[in-house]
């Protein structure tokens, strides 16, 4: 049997919406993840300081308030300054049709938009970790 | 409200008719479900009668105007005054939302609502690093009172009525509107207005604090307090139910937990020794107009008299003012699609309807690209349009409270109350609202709700057109115009307020920032006076934060999921 996917759900920014965040927290643990929430409020620099001191497969990043663009590449590069860049990372929140290349390019693995279901999430996730094995 | 026997004599009928007619329909055509069920959940009958009221007395009822204003809080409602039409705008800087103000005006909108950026909510200057990416992007950027006075410029604080949707630093930009006011030569008591300044649910469900619950109603309790000494017409605080239900619960749990935290708010001032009745009647309401129609047309009027028995039964109010509820309303955010976008248009249509037969006393009806972005120009034009179709084509004004009366829409504001009342218990009996917020109960409850709705949703059990039934291949890109942020923006309103400080004289910023601290260490001392004084001075929102943070600390949540 495999160990369960390791997974930090993530608020990062200033914006307090965390009803999609919880949910999709529940899901992942429901579905047999082992889920670690930072809860609101979290800079790039927090974030992955817990990613790595929890040692997860994912880091699953919810951002609503539009400051995507600013935050998440600042998480993907600290990563990778503290060698933890197989971390795969996922967003999810409001987030412009538009924005979603520019995130892949910078080494998002997938960007959930909202409407999506608790179940597809998961298998999101999922299918993102599994694409991109850990050295 | 029927005499017993006149209730026997309709029984008798309903049975008759369910044994011969219904009987006999059902087995030929069954019905879809086996059960119906209201949005929040309660159990829905086929048909209600007067049996489904007999426990509801005509006092409970009444008329608009009176105890316990189930109808209305006003005799005339909208036959002597519309709803004020209160579209929320924030963006960009000052000058920016004051544009969109101008525009909104011109298109017929009666009210101002200002939504700020998360920096300025958080108490962040837009210079602190965590407020990199997110300056003027969800709201208007508001550093020092400069930019107040770019927002308001060119417009007539005494003509028109602001509503300003702020939290945790809520006191400092009721100092900086009070400073505004006074240099443009307004009388303070000529004011009205709002300042939501609801910082309960925000523990409960918004989640945008700064500092420990106790001083944060210390705050609450200065603004109610300075508001019914100088601004006769100005509301200090819109005790929201609207966060709530958008973080998830259910029509019932948002008037319960709204209640809970309005009586949490009342005993803070009571305490400090200003009587009920010379700050309830300024106290004003927030509810969002969900979905389930009836079931929020049930949900105003059972708010309304739930409040007027709080206010008069535990708080010994005597002024009918400070038992009639008075609410601002918003169509549901959540309810919108990122999916066929236009949909969105019909839904908040339905909730503003909703509102308006519920008696609201101002409303924001929603545009229809929320899901994407910040709304259009083009988006809160449709949405205005929208409440001024319900106003001046439907005739539903016309006539107070249309839907008193009806079996079903009066059984379910009962059944509300009665809920709300039995949750209301049960928060007594945790020690009130403060404790049960620091045991988590409220966020537990609404994640739960939260929850059950995603899974509902999920299964289809709970339709939403365009998302999980009648579902249409996406388009590659919805054809509506988006809002975007000009990336200069930040870069602009840091230059600003570096401006500000550098023009300011240092010297009495530090003084004043010294009787600030002085006066937030005696807990008598009322901070609205103090803080109106540092922001004439220039002082920024962010270093008046600072400074009492280092004297109060910041809340920490412990998460629930």
């Amino acid at each position: 049997m495999t160990a369960p996917i390791r997974v930090l759900i993530a608020k990062v920014g200033l914006d307090g919406h965390d009803r999609g965040v919880k949910i999709v927290a529940r899901a992942l643990r429901d579905a047999g993840m082992d889920v670690i929430y930072t809860g609101l409020h979290r800079t790039p620099e927090e974030v992955v300081a817990a990613a790595v001191q929890e040692d997860v497969d994912a880091i699953g990043i919810s951002i609503l308030s539009g400051a995507h663009l600013t935050l998440v590449p600042r998480i993907v590069e600290l990563l990778r300054q503290h060698d933890a860049d197989d971390t795969v990372v996922v967003v999810g929140g409001v987030i412009p049709d538009e924005d979603v290349p520019a995130l892949k390019a910078c080494g998002v693995a997938d960007v959930v938009l909202q409407d999506a279901p608790p179940d597809e999430v998961v298998r999101r996730v999922r299918d993102a970790v599994a694409a991109h094995p850990r050295t | 409200m029927f005499d017993p026997k006149a209730i026997e004599r309709i029984r008798a009928e309903r049975e008759a008719w369910e044994a011969r007619e219904l009987a006999d329909f059902v087995r030929r055509q069954p019905e879809a479900r086996p059960e119906y069920r209201t949005g929040s959940g309660l159990p829905v009958q086929r048909v209600y009668t007067p049996e489904d009221v007999a426990d509801t007395p005509w006092s409970d009822i009444g008329l608009p105007g009176r105890w316990p204003f189930t109808r209305g809080p006003y005799p005339t409602m909208y036959r002597g005054r519309r709803w004020t039409m209160r579209q929320i705008a924030g963006f960009g800087t000052g000058e920016d939302t004051n544009n969109r103000f101008k525009y909104l005006i011109g298109q017929g909108q009666t009210g101002l609502s200002v939504d700020f950026d998360m920096p300025s909510l958080m108490g962040y200057d837009s210079d602190d690093p965590r407020s990199l990416g997110e300056v003027g992007r969800e709201g208007v950027a508001v550093d020092t009172i400069e930019d107040v006075e770019a927002l308001f410029a060119g417009i007539d604080l005494e003509k028109i009525s602001v509503s300003m949707t702020i939290n945790p630093t809520a006191w400092i930009l009721l100092a900086m509107y009070v400073a505004v006011a006074q240099a443009r030569g307004f009388d303070l008591n000529k004011l009205s207005g709002t300042v939501q300044a609801d910082i309960l649910k925000e523990y409960i469900a918004q989640k945008e604090w700064i500092f420990p619950i106790r001083p944060s109603m210390r705050l609450m309790r200065d603004m109610i307090v300075f508001c019914a000494r100088s601004m006769a017409r100005y509301n200090p605080v819109n005790v929201s139910g609207y966060h709530i239900s958008e973080a998830g619960a259910t029509s019932v749990q948002e008037v319960a937990f709204t209640m809970a935290n309005g009586i949490a708010y009342v005993e803070e001032v009571t305490r400090s020794g200003v009587a009920v009745d010379a700050f309830a009647p300024r106290l004003a309401f927030y509810f969002v107009a969900q979905a389930d129609f009836f079931e929020e047309v049930a949900k105003f009027r059972a708010a309304r008299r739930v409040w007027a028995r709080i206010m008069k039964e535990r708080f010994g109010a005597t002024k009918a003012e400070s038992m009639r509820l008075r609410f601002h309303c918003q169509t549901a955010a959540a309810t919108l699609t990122r999916a066929q976008p236009m949909n969105n248009v019909v839904r908040t249509a339905l909730q503003a309807l909703s509102a308006v037969l519920g008696g609201a006393q101002s409303l924001h009806t929603n545009g229809l690209d929320e899901a994407y972005a910040i709304p259009s120009e083009e988006a809160m034009k449709l949405a205005l349009r929208t409440q001024q179709i319900i106003a001046d084509e439907t005739r539903v004004p016309n006539v107070v409270d249309p839907l008193g009366g009806s079996y079903y829409v009066e059984a379910l504001t009962t059944r509300i109350e009665r809920e709300v009342l039995a949750i209301l218990n049960k928060v007594d009996a945790m020690g009130g609202t403060i404790a049960a917020i620091e045991a988590g109960w409220f966020q537990r409850e609404i994640a739960d709700s939260a929850y059950d709705f995603a899974r509902r949703k999920a299964s289809g059990e709970a339709p939403v057109i365009g998302v999980n039934t009648y579902v249409e291949p996406a388009a590659a890109a919805p054809d509506m115009p988006i809002h975007k942020v000009p990336p200069e923006t930040e870069a602009r309103q840091v230059a600003r307020l570096r401006a500000v400080r550098a023009r300011r004289d240092e010297r009495e910023v530090a003084r004043l920032m010294d009787g600030l601290a002085e006066a937030a260490s005696d807990p008598a001392a009322n901070l609205m006076e103090p803080t109106i004084a540092l922001v004439r001075a220039r002082a920024s929102m962010g270093e008046i934060v600072n400074r009492l943070r280092n004297i109060w600390g910041t809340y920490v949540e412990k998460p629930v999921f």
